[in-house]
């Protein structure tokens, strides 16, 4: 079956998605996976000692939670995604303050566009990440590329 | 490591900040994978990978994103001090099931907004001579000079 991402789903805001909790472990993990060596990833310690409250996620650490929250619309099959035919275009972070271990983050998910390009189609969505408090904390763009046949 | 601390209040146009090779393995895939709970199979089945029209086993863009800003982190010394960081993914990276695909990164001063305190760092990532980054870019926050 062939499908082609629906442009409806352009501007379309989702209701904010459970809240999550950051881990020291998951911290440790994922920057360990990217070999992210600072000690401030790992050593509680050491990271108070900088001046934050518990140890700092790697500045990529939030695609997790951010992908998770996209699944919402990627896997709607009223989206017409095919994954088997993405690749990923563009990422996009940026950080109001540095996440840190214990940070309880609300994500919302945002279809910013939807638009076709050459026999494929782009789709880009943006997650914001809140504090329980409204805050916002983070936000984390991403540019899907949808291949044609 | 023994690199002097940077001073991140005398920073120019230009200058290069850090310089690193990155060795990608598919035991780093696998890593990533449950790292990051992106379990895509084309990050770690060949068949899988080749029938999505691939030459074989990728790198996750995301893998080669997070792992090409750490040089940069390690010169700043505080990771706390990165306020954005964006690229386009222009080319993947073929990971062979022995030996290593080697990503070099150089990251370089973009550009300094004097009033916001911020430097742009702009990285390039190749894989023997290819781009597998485009437009990759970090803000970093300075400190407020003495």
């Amino acid at each position: 079956m062939s499908t082609s991402p629906d442009p409806a789903f352009a501007g379309r805001t989702y209701p904010a998605s459970p809240a999550h909790t950051v881990s020291v472990a998951k911290i440790a993990e994922f920057a360990a996976a990217t070999g992210a060596t600072s000690p401030l990833h790992t050593d509680p310690g050491a990271a108070r000692a900088a001046g934050y409250e518990d140890v700092l996620a790697p500045p990529t650490f939030l695609v997790s939670l951010a992908q998770a929250t996209e699944a919402q619309y990627i896997e709607d099959p009223a989206a017409g995604i095919d994954f088997s035919r993405v690749v990923h275009g563009e990422e996009a972070f940026t950080l109001h303050r540095p996440i840190v271990a214990g940070d309880v983050l609300v994500p919302t998910l945002t279809v910013e566009k939807v638009r076709a390009a050459g026999g494929h189609a782009m789709v880009t969505t943006r997650v914001d990440l809140a504090d329980p408090e409204g805050i916002e904390v983070a936000s984390v763009r991403s540019m899907l590329v949808v291949r044609g046949d | 490591m023994s690199t002097p601390a940077l001073d991140l209040t005398a920073l120019t146009v230009g200058q290069e900040l850090a310089r690193r090779e990155h060795r990608l393995s598919r035991d780093t895939l696998v890593r990533y994978a449950g790292a990051s709970g992106d379990f895509n199979p084309i990050h770690y089945n060949d068949a899988v990978a080749t029938a999505a029209g691939l030459p074989g086993v990728i790198a996750h863009g995301m893998l080669t994103m997070g792992t090409a800003i750490t040089g940069l982190l390690e010169e700043i010394a505080d990771p706390g001090l990165l306020r954005s960081y964006s690229t386009r993914f222009t080319n993947p990276i073929e990971v062979p099931p022995t030996g290593e695909a080697v990503l070099e990164v150089v990251a370089v001063v973009g550009q300094i907004d004097e009033d916001a305190r911020t430097a742009r760092v702009d990285l390039t990532a190749t894989v023997e001579g290819t781009a597998v980054l485009g437009r990759a870019r970090a803000v970093i926050a300075l400190p407020e000079q003495a």
